[in-house]
């Protein structure tokens, strides 16, 4: 279970996340939805000490992080438990698919390099990139490169997976391969936090849903809820809104 | 050309070619592989935003950036003995060439280091690598592959620079070319000979150069 507590951030002037807090059970798949520049990304930002929140905490694994001053030491042992996927992969260039998986088990879990190898074909067989295990990040269309980012991301099996925006950088008809693995690993019962604007994973693949605006969470409830009986006005208006698009 | 001046070039390339692989080759390797290290340390405290060491490496960069090598020779080989500090032409030579590459490739090691992509670095953070193992592992081997093409100009320059060493009279081809000249007052050839010899020791780099850049490539 991840339990996030009050985090608040800003950028200058701006209040970008006025106090967000949330709570994922173990298995749990939350779709995280919003307008742009509702603070989506500094919020799993600062969930990965990528920002440095003014305020909050995250207990997770049993152990309480506080995420405006934690030392470098549990800032490393944190993020050895959760996985990030970003909007952009940001594959390691120099590394083949394989070891851009296997690279933070050997470099940062010091695993032995056999062990992680067979770890890491898995991890790309389930994305169903094995039989490019050994191409440049530069060879792979962006489909494919973004499941190899979630290959990395899963690898090390960690308690909860941080996904931005995964399929926005793509052509939208490389997006559905990336949910069709994205969905597998919700089935699997992987957790999950995913910043996305694709309605239809949201409604399919996601237990929960949570509507940001304005640095705040303005409504959370069940996928189903969510899109049938939305509680509150602004849900109604976002959902509004995208139908009319 | 006479066939006498001839004889004495033919003569004189061995010698000329031996003084390059006693002294130019040493020194430009020495160098070189001691500028890149001061040169690569003195980006990463740029990088890594390190108090007072960011600020000493930028005045360093400045310093040597801003005056002549022929001064800076002058400095260690001429100026350091009257505030007791003695050193032989050869290290003097070693110590003012290594600060020059260093200060000069630092700026293009920083900027092949900027120029990847900040996300990977996150993405290292995020697998749960160290700044320093991400360095190590993802973001200085593609920054070298940029770096490469403009380093191997800073080299190439480098051999040439070596002549420098010359106004401290290290005996380098320059001044071997002159004292083997001075028993004929052959100069104009033995001098001709000596651009020989550096024109057969960038040819060289340059087509090292070339091979690497296509192993490289094939690399990505
Ligand atoms: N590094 C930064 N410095 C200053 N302002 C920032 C920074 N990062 C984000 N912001 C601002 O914070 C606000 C929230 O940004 P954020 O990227 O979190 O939004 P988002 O919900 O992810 O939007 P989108 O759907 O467009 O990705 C925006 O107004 C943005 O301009
Ligand atoms: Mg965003």
């Amino acid at each position: 279970m991840i339990e996030v507590m009050n985090i608040q951030k800003r950028f200058g002037e701006k209040e970008v996340l006025k106090d967000v807090s949330f709570r994922v059970n173990d298995g749990d798949v939350i779709a995280v939805l919003g307008p742009s520049g509702s603070g989506k990304t500094t919020m799993l930002r600062c969930l990965s000490f990528l920002e440095t929140a003014d305020g909050g905490k995250v207990i997770f694994d049993g152990k309480e992080y506080d995420l405006h001053h934690s030392s470098k030491k549990d800032i490393l042992n944190y993020r050895k438990k959760i996985g990030f996927v970003f909007q952009n992969y940001q594959l390691f260039g120099n590394k083949t698919a394989l070891e851009n998986v296997t690279e933070g088990l050997i470099i940062a879990r010091k695993m032995d390099k056999k062990e992680a190898v067979d770890r890491g074909m898995k991890a790309l067989e389930r994305v169903g990139m094995l039989d490019h295990k050994d191409f440049y990040p530069s060879r792979l269309s962006g489909g494919q490169q973004q499941r190899v980012a979630i290959a990395r991301a899963m690898v090390s099996e960690p308690g909860v997976i941080f996904f931005d925006e995964p399929t926005s950088a793509l052509d939208p008809e490389l997006t559905g391969e990336v949910l069709n693995v994205m969905e597998k690993l919700a089935d699997e019962g992987t957790t999950m936090v995913v910043v996305t604007h694709e309605m239809e994973f949201a409604r399919r693949g996601a237990d929960r849903v949570i509507l940001m605006e304005d640095g705040l969470i303005v409504e959370e409830d069940s996928s189903d809820v969510f899109f049938t009986s939305p509680k509150t006005d602004r849900a109604k208006a976002f959902l509004e809104g995208i139908r009319g698009r | 050309m006479t066939e006498r001046i001839l004889q004495e070039l033919i003569e004189s390339f061995p010698k000329l070619l031996l003084t390059a692989l006693k002294v130019t080759v040493p020194l430009t390797a020495i160098s070189f592989t001691i500028g890149i290290m001061i040169a690569l340390m003195t980006a990463l405290v740029q990088i890594a935003k390190i108090p007072v060491l960011r600020q000493l490496a930028r005045f360093y960069v400045w310093i040597i950036r801003g005056t002549p090598m022929l001064v800076q020779l002058f400095v260690v080989y001429f100026g350091l003995p009257s505030i007791g500090i003695t050193m032989s032409a050869f290290p003097s030579a070693i110590i003012v060439l290594s600060l020059s590459v260093g200060a000069y490739c630092s700026e293009t090691i920083r900027g092949a280091i900027e120029s990847v992509p900040k996300g990977q670095l996150e993405a290292c953070y995020c697998v749960g690598m160290t700044f320093p193992q991400a360095m190590r592992r993802v973001i200085i081997p593609q920054a070298m592959t940029a770096a490469f093409p403009p380093l191997s100009n800073s080299l190439i320059g480098l051999v040439k620079d070596t002549s420098l060493a010359y106004s401290i009279a290290v005996v380098e081809i320059m001044a071997q070319a002159q004292r083997i000249a001075s028993r004929t007052y052959d100069y104009f050839w033995l001098y001709l000979e000596a651009g020989l010899i550096y024109l057969i020791i960038c040819t060289l780099l340059t087509w090292i150069q070339r091979l690497v850049e296509r192993r490289m490539e094939r690399k990505r």
